[in-house]
């Protein structure tokens, strides 16, 4: 532990100023500093960046832009401009982008903490804006700091399942990150020069430190009022303190990650919902994201008896009961179940109807299929409709499943059918399907 | 040491052709850089953009959790967790026991940190809910999380006793 110089000198100064948090000798830990910061603020720089970006593509893959029923932001203008027709391969696609959104966005949050922690002095620093362009900048904080707070929160309250954000998750999620971006893209250009150029600066340093331990951080490079003016005695190092944050990360990203894999893996997130164990066992005892019974379906209504499918298209309406469905050309194919909630199954063995030949049942050439409207018996919920892409319905291993690793789907994972496409959220893979509209939307 | 010459024409100091402006050189630090300021305006802009999408529906609720969220986190988590820490500290250094302060300070806070993200979880306040949609049981979090919390308790345990045996061992026996 480095011996600090100061606090033998200045107890008495320390003491007297501690009142007010305005003045610099409140803050008396010995690990703020520019070097610390700084470290952290690269850091955040880079995950917060792979997050906005994991996020804006969540975003796209919903197809928002195709119907209205996939957009739960219709008033988006121009910040949707960059949606594009979301791709079926790799058909991981979802299941990665997800997984490192809300993996990283949990991990991320030590670093984040620390961060704030680090810089609150400036918080109370006075005079408060020394001119109008440092105004502008406290106030351009605010935005950065709540909507920091605001998307970490409403993203880990979502998905604990506890919807207790003022509205519905999607526009609080989505436009709450356009604000925060702006704010954190401002605050980059502004202090990224400052941060390289202390961490270039202290790392040369370092080597000198190394010869003089007891040499200080206060080459003035930026940051350095974040020093202690009156530091206590050190009980970590400031590189001992990094090194907290870090474990810090690595616990959370360690009971967390194991809900994107099977197996002894998920039994390793034992805090994340989708963590610890399978809901049950055999061939489909993989997770569920909404059981029947909690959507009120029964099984009254999915009886071979009562349930038909009703297809439409250009070339007419057709009725079919399971029975009939089995009685088509069926075909298999392995993929996975992946959450906007950030866990995800690994792949699992499908079978049933291709989309495209539905849509050839209706008046299509499967080649040349339209985008499909699908309808599921589910009464409530945001997505009981959702709307599949062209290019989603031809692809061969986009399915309307009547099995899943060789047995009869069962009623939690949508029976009497199911649609599974290839890289799809998993909303979109719409359960106990009713009806199936196809034709451009 | 001798500093080598400035004669490269790059490294030559800009000549200034007029005389600087008094009055801005007054102005600069009550406006800021204007650099800076149209930066700003730009951030302002798209967020504003995005601001008035984000308040459309309750305006009140989503600027309370806005404002609320960074105000509930400066001014009452931080002090909240920093007057804790000093608790930790002053208590053990009082006991004599300052070199256990990592020993506790670090599972505490780790602890602490599992709790506040997977607090609806472990408090048990979404079990219901989680049950019914999910389909597994709702209320194993709090158990979990505290057998985590010994765990990480254990092993400081387990790292604070060697790090006795090793400095005893490093240590030449006392001579009475």
């Amino acid at each position: 532990m480095v011996p600090d110089p100061l606090s033998g000198v200045l107890p008495a100064y320390g003491r007297h100023m501690a009142r007010s948090p305005s003045s610099p000798a409140f803050w008396r830990s010995p690990v703020r500093g520019p070097w610390f910061t700084s470290v952290l603020g690269v850091v955040l720089l880079v995950g917060i960046t792979v997050l906005f970006v994991t996020g804006l593509l969540s975003y796209a893959s919903y197809n928002p832009d195709l119907s209205p029923v996939n957009d739960k932001t219709p008033d988006k203008g121009v910040l949707g401009f960059y949606l594009f027709s979301w791709p079926t391969d790799p058909p991981w696609l979802y299941r990665l982008n997800q997984g490192v959104h809300v993996t990283l966005g949990i991990a991320l949050i030590p670093v984040l903490l620390a961060k704030l922690w680090s810089v609150v002095p400036k918080l109370f620093a006075l005079p408060p804006a020394r001119s109008l362009a440092h105004a502008l900048e406290r106030i351009s904080l605010l935005l950065l700091v709540g909507g920091a707070l605001f998307e970490f929160v409403t993203g880990v309250l979502n998905v604990q399942l506890d919807y207790l954000f003022p509205g519905s998750f999607y526009p609080l999620h989505f436009y709450g990150a356009w604000v925060f971006f702006a704010a954190f893209v401002t605050h980059a250009v502004l202090r990224v020069p400052t941060a390289v150029r202390n961490l270039r600066g202290l790392r040369d340093e370092g080597r000198l430190r190394e010869e003089d331990p007891l040499r200080g951080d206060a080459s003035p490079r930026g940051g350095e009022e974040l020093v202690s003016p009156a530091p206590a005695e050190p009980t970590v190092s400031r590189r001992g303190a990094l090194w907290f944050v870090g474990g810090g990360s690595l616990l959370l990203f360690g009971t967390t990650v194991g809900q994107n894999f099977d197996g002894p893996l998920r039994a390793t997130a034992v805090l994340a919902p989708h963590g610890g164990s399978e809901p049950g066992s055999g061939p489909a005892g993989f997770q569920i994201n909404k059981t029947a019974a909690s959507r009120g379906i029964t099984a009254a209504e999915t009886s071979e008896e009562a349930w038909r499918l009703v297809v439409e298209g250009r070339g007419g309406t057709v009725r079919l009961s399971r029975e009939e469905l089995l009685g088509l050309s069926l075909h298999s194919s392995a993929l996975p179940i992946a959450c906007v909630e950030g866990w995800s199954t690994s792949d699992q063995w499908w079978r049933g109807v291709r989309l495209r030949d539905l849509a050839a049942l209706v008046g299509y050439e499967a080649d040349a299929a339209p985008d499909v409207l699908v309808e599921s018996l589910q009464r409530r919920g945001a997505f009981r409709r959702a709307a599949l892409r062209d290019n989603q319905v031809r692809d061969s291993r986009s399915l309307l499943a009547l099995f899943v690793n060789g047995e009869p789907l069962t009623p939690d994972h949508g029976y009497p059918a199911r649609i599974i496409v290839p890289a799809a959220p998993g909303v979109l893979n719409t359960k106990w399907v009713a009806r199936m509209t196809f034709g451009d939307l | 040491m001798k500093r080598p010459a400035m004669k490269l024409p790059a490294m030559k100091r800009p000549v200034l052709k007029r005389p600087l402006n008094r009055s801005v050189l007054m102005r600069r630090p009550v406006v800021g850089s204007p650099l800076q300021l149209l930066l700003l305006a730009c951030s302002f802009a798209l967020a504003g953009y995005a601001g008035v999408r984000l308040l459309a529906d309750d305006w009140f609720g989503v600027a309370l959790w806005f404002v609320g969220a960074a105000l509930l986190h400066d001014l009452v988590l931080v002090p909240l967790y920093a007057v804790a820490d000093r608790a930790v500290v002053r208590a053990l250094g009082a006991a004599g026991r300052r070199e256990w302060t990592m020993y506790v300070r670090v599972p505490a806070a780790l602890s602490g940190l599992l709790l506040l993200v997977w607090f609806p979880l472990i408090s048990g306040r979404v079990a219901s809910g989680y049950e019914s949609a999910i389909g597994l049981p709702g209320d194993v979090f709090l158990g979990r999380w505290l057998l985590v919390t010994a765990v990480l308790f254990a092993g400081s345990a387990v790292l604070f006793v060697l790090r006795l045996r090793r400095a005893a061992k490093e240590r030449p026996p006392v001579v009475h």
